[in-house]
This record gives structure tokens, sequence and C-alpha cells, in this order.
């Protein structure tokens, strides 16, 4: 039970049942679509960039508790920073849930993200947890085709 | 004695735990806690009998089959050869030369649409398959009506997952040349009546394949009684390895079929100057040297299945899959997809507030493996418009205490979530 209780933490169960940022965004500047066919889950990542920094994000889509939370956390932590820095996390978030599970988690870097580290004992949800950022990246970078983690 | 009265005494004499020691991953540990494996629709466990015949025929009779004058070969020739006579048997199939020994179902119906498909389907022609289909038996013949110009047709089907009979035989017309359909639905466990099916196929001239994979593990299969014209099923689902998998297709369909891979072991003559004349069926289906250990042990796995009986089988099956129904009706929030009359030991469903991956990792921290996700039936989700089911599949070496253990993990799922 300890590492279920790792993985589905308060903070996940809380953003999992009232995602922030949910919906639509005003005066998108860009979108991406990001599906996992593994469990279904499919959201949509939409970001307003304002010279190089993210001045709105939000997203909409439909999935398992991971991907749902963290979408939702993406969203609060990457509002309001510079894509630079946004990329930044997205490395940090992606080289953490890819970590072995013994490795520490910097929490420093990380802040709330570092919570999604009991994925690693779980290496099929990874592709759950990582499913919005690769779409925020996705967006960032202009990407034209959805990002799907099979 | 009556035929009720034997299969009530062979019911009583099956003992579930004498099964289960004949095949030791279920005395394994998960996650330290003990295996309770429902995910039999994936893929099956493996008695004993079968990695035994593995090991004995790579240990000590290894050869390759057909040319060799060596005795060892001979053995080999004729332990492959006694393996499709096994199937052929067990499907009570005509003849041994309508068993085509493929890597699984999904290449044996490929075959099908490539070899009688292509001769047969044109321009304007239809095919019909059913909305609960595995991926499997669409996808080949999506790609056959793009090539030649055909339509695929939907048969419907009904909430509670059977197909609508009637709206099925208003699609057959003369222009039906192919109708490929489900024996049991890998997501829903829904058993069609293939028999009719097949018959009103056949008043419009159309040629019918049955997709066997979820029909030979849950129930003892007649291909001569269902008539249909093509049986397709992947050996690893019957307790038997992976990459073998068979063919059943009436012999003059099969004769009339060009090859499918072309090479050694299926030519009759090769000439530079004559070109090559094709040995007649299985071996023109079977280029290459086949899955000589796979055949084998599959028979192995046929062998075992007819030790216990598939009519025990069945009955033992059923009886778990009306626990597992009642068990899990009793649970609020979880509602069950596909809850037709006819069905295999198989349960989908889905629950409020926790998505079906959740509900999947929380229960493997159990010990418990389910499936979760479109189980490769994507437009059957969309008929019932959820992302994914969570599913539990049964074997014969399933208990009622697992069952137990799986209602104890979905209310553990609900306490997460609560």
């Amino acid at each position: 039970m300890s590492e279920l209780r790792e993985l589905y933490q308060e903070i996940i169960l809380d953003h999992n049942k009232s995602p922030r940022n949910f919906g639509k965004l005003e005066c998108v500047t860009t979108s991406q679509e990001g599906y996992n066919p593994l469990c279904g889950d499919h959201l949509y990542v939409h970001l307003r960039l304002e010279e190089n920094r993210i001045e709105g994000v939000s997203f909409e889509g439909s999935g398992c508790a991971i991907s749902k939370a963290s979408a939702s956390l993406m969203t609060v932590a990457i509002q309001g920073k510079s894509v630079a820095e946004a990329e930044r996390l997205f490395e940090d978030f992606h080289s953490m849930v890819m970590a072995d599970v013994a490795e520490p988690v910097d929490e420093t870097k990380l802040g709330k993200m570092a919570i999604f580290s009991g994925v690693r004992e779980f290496p099929m949800r990874v592709k759950c947890a990582t499913l919005a950022w690769h779409a925020m990246k996705s967006a960032i970078s202009g990407d034209e085709s959805p990002v799907s983690t099979e | 004695m009556s035929l009720s009265e034997e299969s009530i005494v062979s019911t009583a004499s099956f003992d579930v735990e004498r099964v289960r020691r004949d095949f030791p991953v279920l005395q394994e540990q998960i996650r330290g806690k003990e295996l309770v494996y429902l995910d039999n629709a994936a893929t099956t466990q493996k008695p004993l009998k079968v990695a035994d015949a593995l090991q004995r025929y790579y240990t000590n009779e290894n050869a390759n089959i057909h040319r060799g004058v060596h005795l060892l070969s001979q053995q080999a020739t004729s332990s492959y050869e006694r393996a499709r006579g096994t199937v052929g048997h067990f499907l009570n199939a005509n003849k041994p030369e309508e068993i085509v020994f493929l890597r699984g179902a999904t290449e044996a119906v490929n075959l099908v649409a490539h070899g009688y498909g292509r001769q047969h389907v044109g321009s304007g022609d239809e095919i019909i398959v059913s909305q609960m289909e595995h991926h499997s038996n669409i996808v080949p013949w999506q790609v056959l009506c793009e090539e030649r110009g055909a339509t695929l047709r939907v048969a419907p089907i009904n909430d509670a997952g059977e197909v609508l009979l009637e709206e099925y035989e208003e699609l057959l017309s003369e222009r039906t040349k192919i109708v490929a359909i489900t024996h049991a639905s890998n997501a829903l466990g829904t058993v069609n009546p293939v028999r009719k099916m097949v018959n009103m196929a056949h008043k419009c001239g159309a040629v019918v394949l049955i997709d066997g994979a979820q029909g030979v593990p849950h129930m003892s299969v007649d291909v001569r009684e269902i008539g249909c014209d093509f049986y397709v099923f992947s050996g690893h689902k019957l307790f038997a390895p992976t990459g073998i998998g068979v063919l059943y297709g009436k012999k003059p369909l099969l004769n009339a079929m060009p090859p499918w891979e072309t090479g050694g072991g299926m030519i009759q003559r090769v000439s530079f100057e004559h070109g090559t004349t094709y040995a007649d069926v299985p071996m023109r289906f079977e280029a290459g040297t086949p899955h000589i250990a796979g055949a084998i042990g599959l028979a192995a796995a046929i062998d075992y299945i007819n030790s216990i009986g598939p009519k025990v089988i069945a009955d033992y099956e059923d009886k778990l899959l009306r626990y597992v129904t009642e068990q899990l009706e009793e649970v609020d929030g979880i509602k069950l997809i596909g809850t037709a009359k006819e069905k295999v030991g198989v349960v989908s469903f889905v629950m409020d507030d926790a998505h079906p991956h959740d509900i999947g990792t929380i229960l493997d921290t159990e010990g418990i493996a389910v499936r979760a996700g479109h189980h490769c039936a994507q437009p059957l989700m969309q008929f019932y418009n959820v992302p994914a089911t969570v599913r539990a599949s049964l074997a014969f070496y399933n208990t009622r205490a697992e069952i137990d253990a799986l209602v104890t993990g979905i209310r553990k799922v609900q306490e997460v979530f609560k």
C-alpha cells in the first residue's frame, strides 16, 4: 500500500478531482493535442505566448488521474514562466520520472512536481505523467503533428 | 447415463487446486502478494506439459522437418504433422490439410484477406464485420476494401453487446463477399450465434471467417457444425507458446488461394527456365522453416485441455463467470460493459470516479493482473462512449477466492478515490 500512497498522493487526487486551468483559453497562440493510446488519455494543451513568455495556459480533455493531475500541476508550474524556463522544467521533470527508483529527487528544481516521483515504481504510468508535458513542449516548438506517448 | 448426468459428474470431479499445480506461475508472488492472474484474454499461462514438450523437442529431438533423410528429421516431421492432426481433430476439421500453421490469428486473418479477398472482392463489393471486432479482424478488411474499391459494412450491436441479427441479415446481399465475425468478443465476452450467422451469409453466397481467438480457450469448437469457411485462432491464448497460430480453411477454398509468403518449403519445383510451381495446401502457406516447437507445444496444450475436457472447462468457467458477475453487480459505482446472455469468462467494467488505468495500477499493487485499456477494440469503446474499460478475463485455473480478491481490490480503489 505504501508505494500506492506514494503514487496517489493527496495533491494528485485533488488535482484529478478539481483540475486547475481546465478548459479553453482566450487568445491562444498555440495548442497541441496529446494522445496516449495505451490508456486512452487524450488532452489538449493551450498556450498564450507573448514575447517568449507563457502568459496563459490551460488544458482540456480526459484521462487517468495521473495524466490529469500532471497536466493540472504543469499549468500551475509554467504559468508566467519564460519559454526557456518551461523547457528546462520539462527536462527536469522528464529526467526525474525516467530515473531509477533509488535516484534522489531534487525538490528545489521541481517544486510540487516532485510528487510524481512515485510513478517510477510503475514504468507503464510514466507515459501518463509526461503526456501534457510532451504536448506543451511540442506546442512551444511549433510542431504540427499531435503528440503520442505510445 | 444421460448427457446431463454425465456433465454433473464430470464437473464435480474437476479439482481446480490440482489443475493449478500444473501452472507453476500461479504460485508466484507479485509485489509481495500472491498472483491473481485475470488477464487470460490477453494471453494464458502455460501448463508444465507444454513447457516439457518444448524442452524435450529442443533438448532431445531438434531437427528441421520435411527434407531430412536422417531419423531425427523424420521424427520432427512426424511430430509436426501429428500436431496438425491434433489441431484438425480438436476443431473437427475434415482433413488435417485444412489446418495451416501460422504465427497467430492476426496472420491468419491477413492471409485470408490477401489470398481469398484479393481474388474475390472487387469494386462495389462488400465485406461485413461486427461492431465488437478486435482490430485484427477489422484492419485487414479495411485495407482490402480500400485496395479493391469495396465497402466495409458493420453489423450493429445492442447495449448488452449482442449482434442485432435482423440488421445483420439486412446488410447481407449478393454484394457481400466476406463476413468476418468473432466467435467470442475479447472485450465483452459475448458469444455470437455463429452457426446462424454463417447460414445467413451462405444464403447470399458470402464466405465466412470466424475469429476464434476467444472461442477455443473456452468452449468446444466444431468447425463443421458451425459451417464456417475459415476459422482462426492463436496458440498463446490456448495455453500454448506465442508465435504459433492456426488457420482452418475448407480445402477447396484453400486450394484456390495463391501463396502468401514465398520461398522454401512451399514449392513443388523451382526452375529459372520454367518458373516455379507451388506445393499443395497447407504447405503452400508455410514458407520457410515453420515454428516446429510451437506446433508441438500447441498439440501438447490441446492434449492437456482434452485431458480435462472442454465441456468440463466450459461448465466450470460458466459458474465462475456467474459468480464474478454477481459479485461486481453488488459493488456500488461499477458499471458492467457487455451483459449478453451468451458469454465466455470475460467481464469488462468502468467505475465512477476512477479511470480504468488507475484501477489497473491499484489492482496490480494487490498482485491482481487485469487489463485496462481499449482491448484493441476502439470502435467498440466508441459505441459505449468510454475511453477504456477494466477487463478481468478468466481461465479454468481461476478460483472463487481470486474473484473475492478482485472485489477486495476494487474496494481499495474506491477508498483511494473516495
